[in-house]
Parts: C-alpha cells; sequence; structure tokens
C-alpha cells in the first residue's frame, strides 16, 4: 500500500462550493494525509483546464489513483474517469468526493461544520481509493430493435425518427388506434392548424413504414433481461406475445384531469373540460352566447402544486375559436397568472385581447362561485382591480384542468426499473444534462409521460430520444460498468446461498472437479452487492465495493 | 440527559439509485440540514453487510442510517427487501449487546423525495443527540 499516490483535486465550482468551504484549507488538510503525493484546488474542476490538469499532473506526479472532490459522481464521475484514461490511468482507480450536493448547499449557514464535513468526506474518499484496483468494462451486445411503448406523436415520432435510420421498431398503443390525446383535439395553438393535420398524415407514415411493427390494443405486461437485451411480453387482448429489444422509449403521454365535484361538473349540464370544448368544436361550435372559462382548476393547489404549463395557451385559442366564430359571443377567461412562454403565444394573447376575450384574475382565497341548478346560469368572481365582486351570466362553463400521470405509470416504473418522480410523472436522469433518458441506460422518455408538454416540445422530444436510443443500437454494444461481483474459487464453500438471492438469476450452481462451486456470468451480473453481504465465506468480491473498501470509508469516519 | 455540545457523528449508507440520488435532489433544492451526517455511497442497500454496521459502531460512529429505494422501487428488483430481513435480524441482536433501537435506523427514500431525505438526517441527528453518544 505504501506504493499508491495519490492525486486530489478540490473543485470550488466557482462561488458555490467556496462560497462555503474553505476550500483551501481542505486541500491543506488532504496533503497531510498518507500516501497523497499532491493536492491541488480548481476553480471549475470540470473546465477544459481543470481537466487536462488532472491529465497532467497524473503524468507528472507518477499518480496511481485519483480524487475529485466537487459537485456529485452523479453527473460528473463519467468526465474525470475520462480525464484520467486519457493520461492513462484506469478509470476505476479514481473516486469522487461529494462536497457540493451533498455539503457546501446543504450547510449554508454553518461553513466550519462543512468544512469539517468536507474534511471528513476526503479522508473517506482516499481511504477507499488507496485500496482501489483497476477494473476493466464489461461490453454487452444490444439487439438491434428498438420498443417504442405509446402510439400517440410523441411515441410515433420516435418511432418514425428511428424507423428511417433503418432500425426496426415495435410500436406499441393500449388503444385501438394510433393517435393519443391529438385524436380528441380540434385545433393546435398557435398556428390553428386542424390537429388532424399532424396526427393523420403522421399516423400514415408510420403504418406504412416497413421497418414499424404497429400493436394496437396492446400492452406491455412484462420486461425480462438486461439492459440491450429486453425480453418483453406483449398482452393483445389476452393473446401473448414476446419480442426481443435492445432499447425502449416510454412515450405513454399523460390525461387530461376531470374535475369532479368541482364548480359543478358532473352534476350541471352545461359544465365541461377544455378538452370536450375540443370535441364540440370538433362537431361544429354551438350557439351558446356566455362562455366563461375558470383556468387552474385541480392545478397550483396545495393538493397538486404544478403548472400544467400548455393549459393557458389551450383555454386562449378556445376562446379565440368562439368568438372568430361568432364576434357577438361572450368570452370570459378567469385565470390566476397566464402562462403565454412560448413562440408567438404572447402576440396570441394579444389577439385574444383584441378579439374581446375578456380576462379576469381571480386568487385561491377567493374562489369563483357558480349559480344555477340543473345548470349553471352565472357566474359570481371577484374582480380585483374594480374591488368589488361581479356577476357574469354564463351559458356554458368551461374548466381548464391539468395534465395528469397515468395510473398504470407505477406499472411501467416497476417493470422497466424507472424512477417517477414527485408528481407521479417518469422521472428523467437529469433535469438540464440528460433530459430524455433514464438513469437506467437504454431506456428514454418524451412528451407527456414525463411532464406535460405541448406539440412542438413533445416533438422535439421524441426526436431527442430517439437519437440517443440510436446510439446503442448503431454502435451495436453497450459499455457496462465494470462492477460486478466476481467469486475466489478457493473460498467458495459451495453452499449455494448466492445463487437463490441473485435477482438476476446470473449466479449458478456448477461443479469443478468433484466440488461445488458458484460461477457468475458477469455479463448479467448487475453489481447490486446482494450475493457480496451474504456470502459466509467471504467469496464474492464486489468490485469496486469490496468490503476492504467499504470498511475503509467507515474507519476513517472518526479521525 | 443531554451532553451539552455533543455533536452525533452519523453514518448513512445510501443506494446510488434512490436515496443518493435523493440526497441530491435535497441539495439540488438547497434545502438545509444537520451537517452530522457522512454518507457512503453503495450501489444498492442490500450491498450492506451487517458487520460494516457493526464496526461503524467499534469505531465510534454514534448513529447508523441504511436508505434504500421504497420497496417494490429497488433498481436491482428485490435488494431492499434481503436489506430489510438484515437490519431486522440485526436489530434484535443489537438490542441483546445492549445498544439503543434508534441507533441504527433503516428507511426508504426516492430519488425524488429531497424533503423526505432531510428530514431523515435533522430527525436521526436530534434523536441519536437525545441518546448522547455510543459508549464501547
Amino acid at each position: 500500500m505504501s506504493d499508491v499516490r495519490i492525486g486530489v483535486f478540490i473543485c470550488h465550482c466557482g462561488k458555490n462550493i467556496a462560497g462555503v468551504i474553505n476550500v483551501p484549507e481542505v486541500t491543506e488538510y488532504a496533503k497531510t494525509l498518507p500516501n497523497v503525493v499532491y493536492a491541488e484546488h480548481n476553480l471549475f474542476t470540470c473546465s477544459a483546464d481543470g481537466l487536462s490538469s488532472i491529465t497532467r499532473k497524473i503524468g507528472e506526479y507518477k499518480l496511481s489513483r485519483v480524487i475529485v472532490a466537487a459537485c456529485t459522481p452523479r453527473t460528473h464521475e463519467p468526465l474525470f474517469r475520462t480525464a484520467c484514461e486519457a493520461a492513462g490511468l484506469n478509470k476505476y482507480l479514481f473516486e469522487f468526493v461529494n462536497i457540493r450536493d451533498q455539503c457546501s448547499w446543504v450547510h449554508m449557514q454553518e461553513p466550519e461544520k462543512a468544512t469539517g464535513k468536507a474534511k471528513d468526506l476526503v479522508r473517506m474518499g482516499i481511504a477507499k481509493a488507496r485500496l482501489l484496483e483497476p477494473l476493466e468494462d464489461v461490453e454487452i451486445g444490444v439487439t438491434p430493435a428498438c420498443l417504442v411503448i405509446g402510439g400517440g406523436v410523441a411515441g410515433m415520432s420516435a418511432a418514425l425518427n428511428l424507423a428511417n435510420q433503418g432500425f426496426e421498431i415495435y410500436l406499441v398503443e393500449r388503444d385501438k388506434e394510433l393517435g393519443g390525446l391529438l385524436l380528441n383535439l380540434n385545433r393546435l395553438f398557435t398556428s390553428d392548424s386542424k390537429a388532424e393535420e399532424v396526427i393523420v398524415p403522421l399516423t400514415e407514415k408510420v403504418k406504412n413504414h416497413q421497418n414499424i411493427k404497429v400493436h394496437t390494443s396492446t400492452e406491455v405486461k412484462g420486461v425480462a433481461g438486461f439492459i440491450g437485451n429486453f425480453d418483453v411480453t406483449l398482452d393483445q387482448k389476452g393473446e401473448e406475445k414476446k419480442i426481443k429489444v435492445g432499447t425502449i422509449i416510454v412515450a405513454t403521454g399523460a390525461e387530461v384531469l376531470k374535475p369532479v365535484d368541482q364548480y359543478g361538473y358532473g352534476d350541471k349540464s352545461n359544465v365541461i373540460t377544455q378538452l370536450e370544448l375540443e370535441e364540440r368544436l370538433n362537431n361544429g361550435v354551438g350557439d351558446e352566447q356566455n362562455i366563461v372559462m375558470i383556468n387552474c382548476v385541480g392545478a397550483r393547489i396545495p393538493e397538486r402544486q404544478y403548472c400544467s404549463r400548455i393549459c393557458c395557451m389551450v383555454a386562449i385559442k378556445n376562446a379565440v375559436l368562439i368568438k372568430e366564430n361568432d364576434p357577438r359571443a361572450k368570452v370570459w377567461v378567469l385565470h390566476r397568472d397566464l402562462m403565454t412562454y412560448g413562440t408567438e403565444f404572447e402576440k396570441y394573447y394579444q389577439k385574444a385581447m383584441e378579439k374581446g376575450v375578456r380576462f379576469i384574475r381571480y386568487s385561491l382565497d377567493k374562489l369563483p362561485e357558480i349559480v344555477g341548478n340543473n345548470k349553471v346560469k352565472a357566474v359570481k368572481v371577484y374582480h380585483q382591480l374594480m374591488g368589488k365582486e361581479i356577476v357574469l351570466p354564463c351559458d356554458m362553463l368551461v374548466l381548464t384542468t391539468p395534465l395528469i400521470p397515468h395510473e398504470d405509470n407505477q406499472d411501467i416504473s416497476r417493470m422497466l426499473r424507472v424512477s417517477l418522480g414527485e408528481h407521479g410523472f417518469f422521472l428523467e436522469a437529469h433535469l438540464k444534462l440528460q433530459p430524455v433518458e433514464f438513469a437506467t441506460d437504454s431506456i428514454y422518455v418524451c412528451g407527456c409521460a414525463r411532464w406535460p408538454a405541448s406539440v412542438p416540445e413533445t416533438i422535439s422530444q421524441a426526436y431527442a430520444a430517439s437519437a440517443k436510443a440510436a446510439i446503442p443500437l448503431r454502435r451495436g454494444y453497450i459499455r457496462s460498468e465494470g462492477i460486478t461481483a466476481s467469486v475466489d474459487e478457493d473460498k467458495c464453500s459451495g453452499c449455494g446461498i448466492c445463487v437463490l438471492l441473485c435477482p438476476y438469476n446470473a449466479i449458478e450452481s456448477q461443479s469443478k472437479d468433484g466440488k461445488k462451486l458458484a460461477h457468475i456470468t458477469t455479463a448479467q451480473c448487475k453489481g447490486c452487492g446482494t450475493c457480496g453481504a451474504a456470502c459466509p465465506s467471504g467469496a464474492i468480491s464486489m468490485n469496486h465495493f469490496r468490503d476492504e473498501e467499504i470498511l475503509a470509508q467507515v474507519e476513517a469516519l472518526v479521525i | 440527559m443531554k451532553k451539552s455540545g455533543f455533536e452525533p457523528k452519523i453514518l448513512a449508507f445510501c443506494c446510488n439509485w434512490c436515496s443518493y440520488a435523493g440526497a441530491d435532489l435535497a441539495g439540488t433544492s438547497r434545502i438545509q440540514y444537520a451537517p452530522n451526517v457522512r454518507v457512503i455511497r453503495v450501489m444498492c442497500s442490500g450491498r450492506i453487510d451487517p458487520t460494516f454496521i457493526l464496526r461503524a459502531f467499534q469505531v465510534g460512529v454514534d448513529g447508523v442510517l441504511i436508505l434504500g429505494c421504497h420497496p417494490g422501487d429497488c433498481h436491482y428488483i428485490d435488494g431492499n427487501y434481503k436489506t430489510a430481513r438484515r437490519i431486522h435480524m440485526l436489530k434484535k441482536m443489537l438490542s441483546q449487546l445492549g445498544i439503543e433501537d434508534d441507533r441504527l435506523r433503516l428507511d426508504w427514500v426516492s430519488a425524488a423525495e429531497g424533503k423526505r431525505f432531510a428530514s431523515i438526517i435533522n430527525d436521526m441527528t436530534e434523536r441519536i443527540r437525545a441518546l448522547g453518544p455510543f459508549v464501547r
């Protein structure tokens, strides 16, 4: 162990770390620790300067282990590992210490304690690094096919993008027709083009594409296998079919909330949602003269705090269409802020006002009230600028409700082992750096399944997700981390406990020279560590998370 | 009886896919919590060998926290169920050694639960502070 030479690079991250933690002090501390032959601090270790400094210092100081203390390994570990490889150092001889997301950012009022914690964490990281061994990545072949779950505008755009590149696609849709939410829409903002002008040509292209196998009235029932090699079971009305794919794109969309028991919905006959209004407008506008719309029904409330982004534009668009059809009709939009953020949205809103759509702001503490028995006859609202309650005559009350996640997102989340976010939509790996993929390799997400999105946003995301999915499909392999289990056959007693525990059936009992031994198929091993923790003989080693490495971190916690 | 000025040393094992991500989310959201915890990252809570926990107490750690994915949501399918069984057994053993139940805690934090991570850390810190330092 005395020949290990450790280099430590501590990041300021601008003011993000250095504004709380005394970075020079931690650097000086690192220098006092055994085996540390070099330590420096950088303004931004992930910058070109910082990365080249790491690569250079590995050569200059003959470093055999590298520590970077900075943000979080979940975003930047691959980057620094590459910097090590550029200097010829095996990337598994690198250890990341999290002193931003789990230190400076969360102890902003306690700089001394944060600095002390940073020192402890660096000391623990160094303790592990001393014992790290070089490892090799595992290359896993990828089945050259992609499963797209969801046949709406997101799924179809993604499927076409991949199919046009020559890949084989399975497009699975649980309804009997392709098209998703757009089938129920009338016109799209801001072009006012008919929804069918978008969805019908798209559907035709998909159905006629030789590389896309469409399965409607079909659900995904089970997913087995491992990344790049999924065995998927489909269920079409009780009939099962098995397919093999290498990548999966989740494009299952979302649904419009039905505001049961709010403002008379479900009870009074003239209260509908914006989605139901779209259907009406499709069949020709009615002769209602007084239309009141209430926005943010069931959204931006304590029980559901998010903003569904697109509904304001839906309301404004429908208000404009009603006015264009009959300029004498009166349309009021009652809102709690208007989200007109996108390309030309503000211009469209101006157009609505010019056409005579009236916008009235209401607040959560003074909600509008409906008046009427079998039907809503009027809506009372407190007009903030006038400072008094006004009564609006009403023939039709339209409630603008948010997009909410499908109930069965939970099932897909479990089948694919991907995360759901706080509100039940799918959670991407990183909001900024990895917006259309999951933390799990070879599975991607796009469209409203991820978060409420407009049609152009959905299509962009679908292109992005399919572009990312094309990478492993094109390469033909995925490089999986060398974080796998290995068996020391001299120590193995053949008890078989590990065989029973492995969730991936990657271990089997084999006979060697009359002795029963555990044999691990490395390509199937995910490196979870369950077998390693259970092995009574200590025969199983979890590469990169070995017992001695973890124990060294534990022991280094207390000086 | 509370020891004044005692700052608990708490070790938390966090799994890469859920609780470690949840801890990072607390950071991105700038949720402040007690600075007493030191995290060791593992790929799955199922990696935790009970001997790691015993070693932690041996070297003078005051409290140990194991945070994994919620049951049913384990990235490695059922690693967390095995953790639950192991910790349950370990707790029985620890109580026979006279180690207070609150010193070892198993809990579940998802990648979306930054606030929950912070509140578990704060809660654990206060419980250990009330118990006092771990006496070997």
